[in-house]
């Protein structure tokens, strides 16, 4: 029996400590390490994406060349509703456990998820405009999505009336959570409703309607769109992390802060 | 290589607007937010360097 109080000792020596890194004093230059990393991987999956959905892939055969918008308007339109539903997770997570790092990460997100939900209605329309005859249409689809950039613009905004940190991260917490049922809304609403909008291209239960070269583009175009956000989110919650936590210790001795 | 010229490829089949009116937009706001926030980062850590100043002061 003398080994067993030994046994635990290594065996948590052994374990990687993720909860360390729910400290902003340990996320904080894992973060900055990472960075260089993601922005090189966006650029590179960009410059491919482009390459290949631009100039490689060929005119489709019904919409012409107004379908290559799809290479940034699907990848901007997944990004919008997949960064909601990180920002309401780590809000609520936040909430639920009082940790600083979820809220900064939730509040982090707000302003990409936002610009993303831009760029889905922005695309959108200028792509509503050549096959359908017209820029927009109060229709399930995009009357959605035009709530989900209300609900980014409204948790940013609650965020920065409250004083407090701690209270805008509360306050933020219950926006993003109650507006979380929008997405399945947004993400069904093309097979709930008669929309003018397309069904899926992409769909888990059946092969995809596009041909393989666009379906490549795409991909490309949606990982770019995927290391652009972690990116800029990381970027942005390094520098509240620095806002919020100037009075600590740490912070204090940082040697880009000298 | 799908396009036979340059002016061809800026044509887009004559959807240059829509298309290259989407690429420009989200090119321009990506930009913007990439400026941002070294801007934030900057501004940031000016705030740690100004709040060592006051305590020292203080002291």
């Amino acid at each position: 029996m003398s080994s067993s109080a030994i046994a635990p000792k290594t065996d948590s020596a052994n374990r990687v400590h993720w909860f360390r890194y729910a400290a902003p004093q340990q996320f904080y230059p894992l973060a900055g390490k990472m960075l260089p990393w993601l922005w090189a991987t966006a650029i590179v999956l960009t410059l491919a994406g482009l390459w290949v959905g631009l100039v490689v892939a060929p005119t489709d055969f019904q919409q012409g060349d107004s379908y290559r918008i799809i290479y940034i308007h699907v990848p901007a339109a997944w990004m919008s509703m997949l960064i909601y539903v990180a920002m309401a997770f780590w809000a609520g997570l936040g909430l639920v456990l009082n940790t600083r790092l979820s809220s900064m990460m939730a509040t982090a997100l707000a302003p990409t998820g936002a610009l993303m939900t831009f760029i889905a209605l922005w695309t959108g329309a200028l792509w509503g405009k050549p096959t359908w005859g017209t820029w927009w249409v109060w229709d399930a689809r995009l009357t959605s999505e035009l709530l989900l950039l209300f609900l980014y613009l409204g948790f940013m905004a609650l965020q920065a009336a409250a004083d407090d940190p701690r209270r805008a991260d509360r306050a933020g917490a219950i926006v993003a959570l109650v507006g979380v049922v929008n997405v399945p809304i947004i993400y069904f609403s093309v097979k709930w409703w008669n929309t003018l909008h397309q069904g899926s291209t992409i769909n888990p239960t059946r092969a995809p309607s596009m041909a393989s070269i666009m379906l490549t583009g795409m991909l490309l175009m949606v990982f770019a769109f995927w290391a652009y956000c972690i990116a800029a989110a990381l970027q942005r919650v390094r520098a509240i992390i620095l806002e919020r936590e100037k009075d600590a210790d740490w912070v204090q001795q940082l040697k880009e802060t000298q | 290589m799908h396009w036979s010229s340059v002016a061809d490829f800026l044509a887009m089949g004559g959807y240059g607007l829509y298309v290259w009116g989407s690429f420009a937009v989200t090119a321009a706001v990506m930009a913007w937010e990439v400026l941002a926030l070294g801007q934030r980062r900057r501004r940031a850590i000016t705030q740690v360097r100004n709040w060592r100043l006051l305590s020292e002061d203080a002291r």
